[in-house]
């Protein structure tokens, strides 16, 4: 089955997070295909590089960004939610005059479009942390 | 073309989540697919007309609902009992709507490809 993830909880915040990357990573194990895992609203905080996790926590952030990177997930972030809430890219940092970057670059940042076109080529999109 | 159902259970104010959706919704309607927008629990509240949020800095969310059928989006419900529950009326709404019940509900939601409630 080809599925696709939206993400809108934020990592540490809410359960929905942790849900979406153990889900993710059942589904890759049964053999599904993960078409795009999309992150929305609070829950482009996942794909913030710049967050620092206490030592007896696990580092939500680490963990999707290994994962996306070892199955060479899809992973976008909603651009107007990112930029929203201080996940920016070189260029956007750049453009908006903000002092660093924050994306984990494995993750690209674009608009819903990408969300509708995970819609149109999936068989199931499943939402966490609403 | 897919059928996306939109469940807004939100008040209008106080969390993001109405304007969440309604992105939602509009940018599903760029693409074309066929739209079924249904208003229950605290989202009958998006409905409401004269909303002015001006005291809380916030944007109305509403606005842009009156634009829903430029957009293509004509299925438009809105769940009887939660406007009820809450002592509102149906005159007391921005756009018309169509009511429904919670077995249309469940019947709309069954013919779906992709359910977003938020």
């Amino acid at each position: 089955m080809i599925i696709s993830l939206v993400i809108h909880g934020a990592p540490g915040t809410t359960q929905g997070a942790q849900t979406a990357l153990t889900f993710c990573r059942a589904a890759l194990a049964a053999g599904h295909r993960i078409y795009r895992v999309f992150f929305y609203e609070d829950g482009v905080h996942n794909a913030n590089a710049l967050s620092v996790w206490p030592q007896d926590e696990q580092d939500l952030n680490a963990a999707w960004a290994s994962l996306v990177r070892e199955h060479e997930l899809d992973a976008v972030v909603c651009v107007a939610s990112a930029l929203k809430r201080g996940v920016l890219n070189a260029d956007e940092a750049s453009r908006y005059e903000k002092p660093a970057a924050s994306v984990e670059p494995a993750f690209d940042i674009s608009g819903l479009g990408q969300w509708v076109d995970a819609c149109l080529n999936s068989d199931r999109v499943v939402s966490f942390g609403v | 073309m897919k059928t996306l159902t939109f469940l807004a259970r939100s008040a209008p104010y106080g969390s993001s989540k109405a304007k969440a959706l309604l992105d939602m919704v509009l940018s599903a309607a760029v693409f074309e697919q066929k739209i079924q927008y249904i208003f229950l629990d605290d989202g009958v509240y998006q409905l409401l007309a004269g909303q002015d949020p001006s005291s809380l800095a916030a944007k109305n969310v509403s606005a842009a609902l009156p634009a829903l059928e430029l957009y293509g989006v004509d299925q438009v419900f809105l769940d009887l009992a939660s406007l009820q529950a809450r002592g509102l009326s149906t005159d007391q709404l921005l756009i018309p709507v169509t009511t429904c019940n919670a077995a249309d509900i469940s019947k709309m939601l069954a013919a779906s490809d992709m359910v977003f409630s938020l």
